[in-house]
């Protein structure tokens, strides 16, 4: 089954990463599409996002090599007392050098650390901001679930919609008790989804 | 419905499974993105370009200082952003809900708090200033000094941490943190060179030019400080009381 060339040692052994990014991101993914709450929708996109900067992390990752800061033999500011196997300490005193392309290979790419630093700060504003639009809309609806805002907003807007269409008829003086009818449907039609629903806490 | 929504996932599953199999190994050197002549530049020539230690920090504010810059005001348009969505929103009067209770603030908690806020405090100011040198930069610096604030109003209460660091100071700091930023860019524009090439600094200042280029990101990295650390504060502090700053958390 793990044998060479395999689909299942090409993916679980020699690029586990890959597939570990993967499964994270369609979890993500999956919470963004099929989540009804609004706010395990912005969970799955953070995880979304997570999987996106491992990704990227690991891609600047070079086997055997360091952090991006320059050791002490290459520091630019030279002048170090490092302390070595034997007791005595090796002294670096030296300018700025241009390394050579061996000594390229000992540090791990910086690219994208720095891609992701960013990153990982406009996710923070994103996540701030989209968490401010929640509590705006559980202010005005009462409801951060998907399809009890949408219930919430048809209702308002049929409400809106008879109103609208009232205009008209009044300046064409109708009877009095058509426009009555008009009126009681609407406000019974309001009236029964209100009541089917909490009330909104923070409405005006 | 809930079916139908594994239908891209297990689609977009499926593309990115296949396209995993051309992607370099682990660790493997000869990736494209470590073989690219850029990050190779970037590693060989920062010492010789800036005499900056830390190749990130090089890389952040200096080489791509146009991108850090535009970063620092997306961080501040969404901090102005919350404040003006949830300011003068909703509940004028404070109703208490059932989950609200009064509740003093911990002896045991606040007075850890107090002996932990000084050093953390001083930890962010240093990984500031050693944002060079070694691992740290004005984001990192700033999101621990907005941490500092954000554990006195959890411990004590909103109140308390808006005494010390008021919320219109959070939109004076972050508009100065970047007004920073843009000024040693606009600085070494009008001294010859271009938008954010610090090199051009040496002209007023007895440094040299590889030298100026070091300073001037330090400045660069304080004003993104200034600006994470009140942003962070600020976004705590109106989301977690709805836009009231009055009894938070």
């Amino acid at each position: 089954m793990f044998e060479d060339g395999t689909i299942i040692n090409e993916l679980l052994i020699e690029r586990l990463n890959y597939f570990i990014y993967v499964v994270l991101l369609l979890i993500g993914l999956h919470a963004m599409i099929a989540k009804k709450n609004l706010i395990k929708k912005l969970i799955g996109m953070s995880i979304f996002q997570t999987a996106i900067i491992l990704f990227y992390v690991s891609i600047g990752v070079k086997e055997g090599s360091t952090i991006p800061v320059y050791l002490p033999e290459h520091d630019p500011h030279g002048s170090h007392s490092v302390p070595s196997d034997t007791n005595e300490t090796s002294h670096f005193d030296h300018g700025p050098v241009i390394l050579d392309s061996s000594l390229v290979k000992g540090y791990a790419n910086p690219l994208p650390h720095v891609l992701m630093l960013t990153a990982i700060v406009v996710g923070v504003a994103t996540l701030g901001l989209a968490l401010a639009l929640c509590q705006r809309i559980y202010q005005g609806y009462g409801t951060i679930e998907e399809d009890e805002l949408l219930a919430k907003m048809e209702s308002r807007e049929i409400r809106s919609k008879t109103l609208s269409v009232q205009i008209p008829k009044d300046q064409k003086l109708p009877k009095k008790d058509e426009l009555k009818k008009e009126k009681s449907r609407s406000v019974s039609k309001s009236k029964t989804l209100s009541a089917s629903k909490p009330k909104p806490k923070g409405k005006k | 419905m809930k079916l139908l929504s594994y239908i891209p996932v297990l689609v977009v599953g499926v593309l990115l499974l296949y396209a995993a199999k051309d992607f370099p190994e682990w660790g493997s050197p000869d990736a494209p993105a470590s073989k690219s002549p850029v990050s190779s530049h970037f590693i060989a020539n920062t010492g010789v370009d800036t005499e900056v230690p830390n190749m990130v920090t090089a890389v952040l504010a200096d080489y791509r200082g146009f991108d850090t810059m535009f970063e620092t005001v997306v961080v501040f348009i969404a901090g102005m952003a919350v404040l003006a969505i949830l300011k003068n929103s909703g509940r004028k009067k404070l109703v208490k809900r059932e989950f609200e209770v009064d509740a003093e603030p911990d002896l045991i908690v606040t007075n850890t708090v107090r002996l932990l806020v000084p050093v953390i405090q001083i930890f962010a100011f240093y990984v500031l200033a050693h944002g060079h040198v070694s691992p740290g930069g004005g984001f990192q610096g700033g999101v621990l000094m907005g941490a500092s604030f954000i554990l006195v109003a959890l411990s004590w209460d909103l109140e308390t941490a808006l005494i010390r660091f008021p919320l219109n100071w959070t939109t004076i700091l972050g508009g100065l943190g970047i007004f920073l930023y843009a000024g040693i860019g606009l600085l070494s524009m009008f001294l010859g060179g271009e938008f954010l090439d610090y090199s051009e600094l040496a002209n007023i200042f007895p440094v040299s030019r590889e030298m100026a280029r070091y300073h001037a990101m330090l400045g660069v990295e304080i004003g993104v400080g200034l600006t994470v650390t009140a942003i962070m504060f600020s976004l705590y502090a109106n989301l977690s009381t709805e836009g009231r700053l009055q009894r938070g958390l």
